[in-house]
């Protein structure tokens, strides 16, 4: 599904964050946002899973515009990995990658019930509510209750061993390395069944050999991507496009090597960059330095 | 794993669990009821179990009763049964809006007092009590001040906590204790201008709270507050798990968590307001019952909340017997043996199992 996000501003509390943002990303094309700490690179992605509401300006799935639909309908599309990854309760990974499926559980409020909920449905005669709505009949009722927990489980289940980690099932979240809580999370992500993954620094804290896997992991999904991603040879090695934003603007955009170039890094990040090639693989790969200060008045970008 | 355990599993995975929840619950909701009993046949006037038993039946069956057992009846039937089974709603009440305030606030520190609620209920109450505020109200000037102004503090709180992103959970941790002190701070104000010691020492009986004015009358509107809420919260389990794991991940789920704290807040206040109202400001209950759930059946608020009530209702009923019996005839406050008993037993639990409050 692709995504398009036009002219996108937002602003808070008066400030404005980032100012007529237009990217896109075609069905199945992993994108990524590079630039500076404080770009505006989480408040685009923010927009894009609606954490947070744009002062102008539209993200579309599939041409549909994305605040428009039911909250649900949009995380039915759009899965997203936000920074935070937080659980303040001890839950069990199997219950982590579960909540995945609330988006696709009909049911009395957008809730589906506990053991309570069920009793009481089944005293009131089950009566318009949840998932026997469509399912004809009280006894059919239950009996598709039962096939789509199944179903439910068998995706749960599918999602955790495709990013590996299945063995993991019933540890506490709360146990896990940071690599481990980020397949979980992806896994998560996956079980939303969405269209779309918008992940934010989703490679944050992990030792190189996870930031690898992870994004070979999220390539593999077959999955239109967007990514904010901050180390920039990743970035380049696994995305499609890029777009760099500085200070809440695109800069640039295009195929990675024909963005990333020393003359755009010395004036977004502020660094000296030399290109080599790797002398097994041919790829390029960019070197940094400090950028000297006088080199820096010279140009005349930084303030 | 049964078939109807499998089923209420839902979505969660094909792991085995860690406490099978539906015998759980119904062993859970046996003791209740042997509870129950118990707590109708203990108390400063002894009445024998059989009687206990005969009297209920005959209650409930409408048998025939000798003119010696009436007195025995008016015990059993008009001051312990509507007394215990308040104790069992009120317990319930206070754990089920414990479970929801620490998911709604993100705080395992968070009890169903940290919202100002009960603060608030007890500037009504001691109205009454010492300014004998509500006259008119007879009987019923307690209750109705207690949640009227529970009710209020709520709205106040609500108010001065929202902000444009609704309800965030460190705002409404903080404007809830920021009010709380506040309208403890009246209640301190008429305590201290009481001129009656008596007055006061009511005071401070409904601030530890008490069951001691229990009467069939208090039963339904506690009962029904908390019957609907903890449907409501039932039904609302998988999005409390999603609210625990941060905003924006709750975002990216398509649930707005702004809007759904608001929900919450006013699912636990009311409730939290109907509890108060007829048992004083009962402590600990709130706090420990939802770890002490959470410790056998993990964070899952599907499973969390169909047990915690349970516990919630059996503890305060036990509790509302020893504050009876233990310096028979006079009352302990109920708060006071919350804590007593609470405090050991949590920390036992706690130091035998792997249990990580929110963090390792």
């Amino acid at each position: 599904m692709r995504v398009d996000i036009n002219d996108l501003s937002v602003e808070i509390a008066g400030n404005r964050l980032v100012h007529d943002i237009t990217l896109a990303a075609e069905e199945g094309q992993v994108v990524g946002l590079v630039g500076p700490n404080g770009s505006g690179k989480s408040t685009v992605l923010r927009c894009a899973y609606r954490a947070l509401r744009p002062a102008a300006g539209t993200v579309l799935l599939g041409g549909e515009d994305l605040h428009a639909m039911a909250a649900r309908a949009g995380a039915r599309r759009l899965a997203a990995l936000p920074q935070e990854s937080s659980a303040e309760f001890d839950f069990t990974v199997a219950e982590v990658v579960a909540m995945g499926r609330l988006p696709h559980q009909r049911g009395p409020g957008p809730g589906g019930g506990g053991l309570w909920g069920k009793a009481l449905r089944g005293a009131g005669g089950s009566r318009g509510s949840g998932r026997s709505r469509g399912a004809g009949s009280g006894g059919t009722g239950s009996g598709s209750l039962g096939h789509a927990s199944l179903d439910a489980r068998r995706i749960c289940a599918d999602a955790l061993a495709r990013v590996g980690a299945a063995h993991l099932a019933n540890q506490g979240f709360l146990t896990l390395s940071g690599g481990e809580r980020q397949r979980v999370l992806i896994a998560r992500a996956l079980a939303q069944q969405p269209r779309v993954l918008v992940l934010d620094e989703p490679t944050n804290h992990l030792d190189i050999a996870h930031q690898l896997d992870v994004l070979a992991l999220v390539r593999d999904a077959g999955l239109t991507v967007l990514a904010a991603l901050h180390d920039l040879n990743l970035a380049a090695g696994h995305c499609d496009v890029l777009y760099v934003i500085a200070r809440g603007r695109i800069v640039a955009s295009g195929a990675p090597h024909d963005v990333l170039t020393p003359q755009l890094l010395a004036d977004v990040f502020g660094v000296r960059a030399h290109r080599v090639r790797h002398p097994e693989t041919g790829a390029v790969h960019l070197l940094f330095d400090r950028l000297d200060r006088h080199d820096h008045q010279e140009r005349g970008t930084q303030p | 794993m049964t078939t109807s355990a499998a089923v209420d599993a839902d979505a969660a995975s094909a792991a085995p669990r860690r406490v099978a929840l539906v015998p759980l619950t119904a062993v859970l909701g046996g003791v209740l009821l042997v509870s129950l009993v118990c707590g109708v046949g203990l108390g400063a006037s002894g009445v024998p179990w059989g009687d206990v038993l005969h009297l209920l039946r005959a209650g409930l069956t409408g048998g025939t009763l000798s003119q010696d057992e009436a007195a025995a009846y008016t015990i059993v039937w008009q001051i312990r049964l509507p007394r215990t089974v308040l104790a069992a709603v009120v317990g319930a009440g206070l754990a089920v809006t414990g479970v929801a305030v620490q998911a709604m606030v993100r705080n395992a520190l968070a009890d169903p007092f940290v919202l100002g609620i009960s603060s608030g209920a007890a500037v009504g109450a001691n109205a009454v009590i010492l300014l004998g505020a509500f006259s008119a109200l007879g009987v019923w000037a307690l209750s109705v001040s207690a949640f009227g102004s529970a009710l209020a503090a709520m709205v106040l709180v609500y108010a001065a906590a929202r902000s444009a992103h609704g309800l965030t959970p460190l705002r409404l941790v903080l404007t809830g204790t920021a009010m709380s002190y506040g309208f403890s701070a009246v209640t301190t104000l008429m305590v201290f201008s009481a001129d009656r010691g008596e007055a006061a020492r009511a005071a401070m009986m409904w601030l530890l709270g008490s069951l001691g004015g229990a009467t069939w009358g208090s039963v339904p509107l506690a009962a029904a507050a908390v019957l609907g809420g903890t449907a409501h919260l039932a039904r609302s389990a998988r999005r409390l798990d999603v609210l625990a794991m941060g905003d924006e991940t709750a975002a990216a789920l398509g649930v707005d968590a702004g809007r759904l704290r608001g929900e919450l807040f006013v699912v636990t206040a009311a409730v939290t307001g109907a509890v108060v109202a007829v048992s004083g400001a009962i402590g600990f209950v709130g706090l420990m019952v939802p770890h002490l759930v959470r410790m056998v059946v993990g964070a899952d608020h599907r499973r969390v909340l169909a047990v915690a009530p349970l516990v919630g209702a059996v503890l305060l009923v036990w509790v509302d017997v020893l504050s009876r019996v233990l310096l028979a005839p006079a009352e302990l406050p109920v708060g006071v043996i919350t804590a007593v008993v609470g405090v050991p037993c949590f920390l036992l639990l706690m130091r035998r199992r792997g249990y990580a409050f929110g963090g390792r």
